[in-house]
Formats: C-alpha cells, sequence, structure tokens
C-alpha cells in the first residue's frame, strides 16, 4: 500500500533525472498522503472493530426464540441475565456471583503478575548492565509469548494431575498419601495458568519504564543518603509507575474477559464473565450473549478509566 | 580490590531464574512427553521412547484432520503477517506527520488491543450473521454464509496482530534519526526514494519483528477466532477441543508440532534480524545499496 502511495506522491522534481519521468504526476497533498497511509488499518478497525461493537449492542436489545434472532426491540437480553437478583437480595444472584469471582480472579492475577513482573523487569533494567546480554534475557521472556497458550496451559497436565510429578514426588518423599486433588482443574490451576501466559504483559511495560529512569537519578539519591529501600519507593516506583499502570491495564482486561484459560484449566466447572458469554452463545442465545458482552464492556472500561486517569497513556508510548 | 555486585543482585538472578524455569519448564515437558513410546500415557516415567505418537499423527489416523487445518492455520497466518507489516508500515508512516484521525485511529487500536476478544469475536459473528440474512433477504435465498477463513476469520486476526504492528511502528520511529530523511532530501531523493532507500533498509530488522508478531499471534490465535471463523476450525481450535477429552499423547505430540512451526519461524525471524543488524554494523546502513 504504502509503496504505491509514495509512489504516486512522487512529486519528480529532481533536476537531470527528470527526462525518465516526463510526466510529472501531480503532486498530492500531503494531508491525502496520510489519509492513503492510515485509512487502510482505519478501515480494517472500522470493518471488524467498531461496527461489530456497535452490532453487539443493537444486538443486546432484540428479542429471541430457541433458535433465532427476532429484530425487535426487547430487554430481555438483560432481564434474562439479571433473572432473581432483586428478589434474592441481600443474597447474590448467579450473574453477581459470577463477577465476584471473576474480579477475585483478577485480583490474584494482577497482584501475582505485578510482584513477579516488577522484579523481573528491575533486574533486567537495573542489574543487567551488557546490552547483549539485556536482550538476550528479554528474548528468552518473550519467546513464549510466540508459542501457543493452549500448548502452555495442556503443558501443566503432566505436573499438576493426579499422577503428575508434583504429586508422585510428595507422595515418595512421604508427605502425602493421597494425591492433591486441587492441583489440576481448580481455581489454582486457573490463577496459575493465567500467571504462567500473562506475566509477559506486565514485564514489557514495566520493563520500558525503568529503562528510561536516568542512572544519575538513582545515584543522586544513594549520594543523598537513600537506602535501597527509600531509593525504590521515592525514585523508582514512582518513576516506573506509568508501565505499572499499563501493565496492569493489560493483565487485567485479559483476565476480565478469559474464558479460553478458566474453561481449560478450571475443567469446564469454573464460571465466570467471557465464560457467560460463550454459554450464551452455543445455546443461541445471541441477544442475551450481547447484553452480557454489552455488561462486560461496561465494567471493563470503568476499571480501565480509573486507572488511565493515574497516568496518560497516549504520552508513554 | 574489585567492587563485587550486590547482594541483591544474587537474590534478583535466582528469582529471574526460577521465573525463566517456571515459563519454559512445562512446555519441555510436553515436548519430552510427546515422545512417548507406544504404550505411554499422559505423565512421567516415560514408558519408552517413540516417533510413535507424532508417526500416529501425520498418518491422518489420529484425532484429527492435522493436515487440512494445518494448511488452513498457515495460510491464515501468512496472509495475516504480510498485511499486518503492510498496513502497519503503512501507517506507523502516517503518524510520522499530524492528520486528521490520527487520535482516532490511535484510540481505535488501544481498544482493539483490550477490549476482550470474546465481544471483539460475538461482533464479527453478528455483523456476518447480519450480513447474510440481507444478502438472503433480498439477493439469493440460496446463499449460505459470508463468514469464513479469509473473511470474518481474517479481520478477527487483524484486529489482534494490527495494534502491535502499530505500536512497534511508534516504537521504531521515536528512535529513527529524521535528519538521515532530510539529508536523503537535500540530496534529492524524492519521497519514495527516501523511503525506499533510506528509511526502509534502517527499519528493515524491526519490520520482520512486526512480521514475527503478525504470524505467530495469528498462528495461536483462540480467543477471536472462536466466534469468527465460521464452519471450519483452526489447529488451536482443534487443539482446544482436545483438551476436554484427553487420554493418550497424541494430544502433546499435536502440541510438540503446532510449537516446532512457531520455533521455526522465531528462528527464521530472528537469524534474519540478526544478519541485518550484523550487516549493518559492518557496512554502515545499507541504506543507499537498495538491498532491499
Amino acid at each position: 500500500m504504502s509503496e504505491e502511495v509514495l509512489q504516486q506522491a512522487t512529486p519528480g522534481l529532481i533536476p537531470g533525472s527528470g527526462a525518465a519521468r516526463a510526466a510529472k504526476p501531480t503532486r498530492l497533498s500531503p494531508s491525502f498522503i496520510s489519509w492513503l497511509q492510515a485509512g487502510p488499518m482505519m478501515l480494517v478497525f472500522l470493518a471488524f472493530f467498531l461496527i461489530p461493537l456497535v452490532f453487539v449492542v443493537i444486538v443486546s436489545f432484540w428479542d429471541y426464540n430457541e433458535y433465532q434472532l427476532l429484530p425487535a426491540f426487547s430487554g430481555r437480553g438483560y432481564t434474562d441475565t439479571f433473572e432473581g437478583c432483586l428478589a434474592q437480595l441481600p443474597e447474590l444472584c448467579t450473574i453477581g456471583k459470577t463477577y465476584l469471582k471473576t474480579l477475585k480472579l483478577c485480583f490474584l492475577v494482577w497482584a501475582i503478575t505485578l510482584f513477579i513482573g516488577f522484579w523481573v523487569a528491575y533486574f533486567l533494567a537495573f542489574h543487567v548492565k551488557s546490552k547483549t546480554w539485556q536482550m538476550g534475557l528479554s528474548l528468552l521472556c518473550t519467546i513464549p509469548f510466540w508459542t501457543s497458550n493452549v500448548i502452555r496451559m495442556i503443558a501443566w497436565i503432566p505436573l499438576l494431575g493426579r499422577n503428575g510429578l508434583v504429586n508422585s514426588g510428595l507422595t515418595k518423599a512421604g508427605l502425602i498419601n493421597h494425591p492433591i486433588e486441587w492441583l489440576l482443574f481448580s481455581e489454582f490451576s486457573v490463577v496459575l495458568a493465567l500467571v504462567h501466559l500473562f506475566t509477559f504483559f506486565m514485564v514489557v511495560p514495566i520493563f520500558n519504564s525503568m529503562v528510561r529512569i536516568d542512572k544519575s537519578l538513582i545515584e543522586a539519591a544513594y549520594d543523598a543518603g537513600a537506602s535501597g529501600f527509600q531509593t525504590l519507593v521515592n525514585v523508582i516506583i514512582p518513576l516506573a509507575k506509568p508501565g505499572i499502570v499499563i501493565g496492569s491495564i493489560f493483565v487485567i482486561t485479559i483476565v476480565m474477559g478469559d474464558f479460553i484459560t478458566i474453561g481449560v484449566m478450571g475443567g469446564q466447572q469454573i464460571a465466570a464473565a467471557g465464560k457467560i458469554i460463550e454459554t450464551r452463545v452455543n445455546a443461541l442465545q445471541l441477544p442475551a450473549a450481547a447484553a452480557n458482552a454489552v455488561i462486560l464492556l461496561a465494567i471493563t472500561f470503568l476499571i480501565i478509566t480509573m486507572m488511565s486517569r493515574i497516568v496518560d497513556i497516549k504520552k508513554e508510548l | 580490590m574489585r567492587e563485587g555486585r550486590p547482594r541483591s543482585f544474587y537474590v534478583l538472578a535466582i528469582f529471574f531464574a526460577a521465573y525463566v524455569l517456571f515459563l519454559y519448564g512445562p512446555m519441555i515437558a510436553i515436548y519430552v512427553l510427546s515422545f512417548q513410546g507406544p504404550q505411554g500415557g499422559l505423565t512421567f516415567p516415560m514408558n519408552g521412547v517413540s516417533t510413535f505418537w507424532i508417526a500416529k499423527l501425520f498418518q491422518g489416523t489420529g484425532i484429527v484432520d492435522l493436515g487440512a487445518a494445518f494448511r488452513r492455520s498457515l495460510l491464515l497466518g501468512l496472509v495475516v503477517m504480510v498485511l499486518t507489516v503492510v498496513l502497519s508500515v503503512a501507517a506507523g508512516m502516517a503518524f510520522r506527520r499530524k492528520f486528521k484521525a490520527q487520535s482516532i485511529l490511535f484510540y481505535s487500536a488501544i481498544a482493539s488491543l483490550i477490549v476482550p476478544s470474546i465481544i471483539t469475536s460475538l461482533g464479527i459473528s453478528l455483523e456476518f450473521r447480519i450480513i447474510d440474512d440481507l444478502i438472503k433477504a433480498h439477493w439469493n435465498e440460496n446463499f449460505e454464509t459470508s463468514m469464513g477463513l479469509l473473511t470474518s476469520g481474517l479481520g478477527a486476526h487483524l484486529t489482534w496482530t494490527l495494534p502491535f504492528g502499530l505500536l512497534i511502528m511508534f516504537a521504531i520511529f521515536n528512535r529513527f534519526d529524521p535528519r538521515l530523511e532530510e539529508a536523503a532530501r537535500d540530496l534529492g531523493a524524492t519521497p519514495w526514494q527516501t523511503f525506499r532507500y533510506v528509511v526502509l533498509p534502517i527499519i528493515l530488522p524491526s519490520v520482520i519483528g512486526i512480521g514475527l508478531f503478525g504470524f505467530t499471534l495469528s498462528w495461536d490465535e483462540l480467543a477471536r477466532s472462536s466466534q469468527a471463523i465460521g464452519a471450519v476450525n483452526t489447529l488451536p481450535l482443534d487443539l482446544q477441543g482436545l483438551t476436554t477429552t484427553v487420554t493418550n499423547p497424541d494430544i502433546y505430540a499435536l502440541g510438540t508440532v503446532i510449537s516446532a512451526v512457531s520455533f521455526t519461524m522465531i528462528a527464521l525471524a530472528l537469524g534474519t534480524i540478526h544478519m541485518l543488524n550484523k550487516r549493518q554494523a559492518a557496512k554502515g546502513s545499507n541504506a543507499g545499496k537498495g538491498l532491499v
């Protein structure tokens, strides 16, 4: 695309090479060139992201029966979703419980990935001095991201299963008599797999913020008599905050909408916000699925707005 | 006296090593287990060593029609890779000047990255369902569906790969020295010549990186494909389908084969990037030599 654009944009003004381009193309205005360059990507987002989102909102207000969509206004998608919520008060209804559980998973995964991600990034940014080593080790952390998530989930089966390495190791060591059942297909394995898959999203932005920190600031803090801990709390963490916030947004939105990891690692037994949508789609209750998508979108948006108050994302990229 | 490393270095080095082990350990376990003997089970210890399960996969007598899904995923991955590279480089160039819809495009890309995949996927499937209904109602009653690998599936994958491509382009141009272009212009290069012989050779290693992201993210994509791919399955979808009924190591064998493709692509891309960087270091930038 850009090739054609630039070719058209070629003004052909070079003296001496003018013979080759006797027919000078009319010069395109810079803003038109920008449109041609950015237009294709904009069209993809329009056709496959923005318009689909609009359809999700519209269909969430449609009616449905057992096997098809009925394009007539109805709030059924929402009322079905919140069925019994008022009647059961103060008890939480199903949807309330599901969201509470999703938020709990989200919080756990966020806290653990933040801890691991922060220290991994810290090590790479401040302790690895050679650029080559820094590149090599960052690459080592990135390569798994280029491989399949499902495979990285399945990979836990031989380790955590009833006859897996952990259980057989503990049994041999005489620490347990019966295999531990909650290692696999449980909330534990879901959190473990999510941390395993998505710590990367925390490491990269935090590392990016940290390498930009001027090393002389840290020396200045040291010279002024700050302890290592004081430097960490008063210099490094505030300056790494943009990375921390961006990483947190990634991890939280991924976990909020996840249904695959929770499905596979939870043995399809754990309810979550994303899984409700999948279940509704499989039952062909599309307006109800769309209504749930709108609710999930609203909650995700709320979380992001709260977090981006802390930092201006656009300035950090 | 030499100044040693602080104690925190060793603590964090061990922490980092543990993290890397945590990342790779389980993956390596299943690569090893896919070479189980024919009588082998899902866990250690190994019951002999063989290529039985991998061979079974390729005979097509196994669990899925590997060949067809493999070709579909590969085709989609390559198309996504090419489109991601071309669209990202073009849009990245546009962002170097101010233009009107700049912030709309920027926020669309960021939103596309962080809106949960299941929502995008559902939206695309609704969109295509409605298009299908319109076609059936107005033009052709026998129309089946416009959903498919290279329509809705391709679009779904692009909403995932393009934001990465665009962000990498931002990173590239953040440390790009615009004086190089000015110099080219002063020497009489046309905008196209400036791009082709100056800008592109310099950014080429990173552009290959975008291609790597484009292919691998598509090759392993699952959440967005789930509702939007239409009637056919890609490899990761087949693999996910198998997780509910795991009984023997052929699922590991499939995992190993899929990973082998990923690793081949990673090695190819990193090798090329390394070669280009070395050449740039040796000869200066090869800008102007028209090597591309």
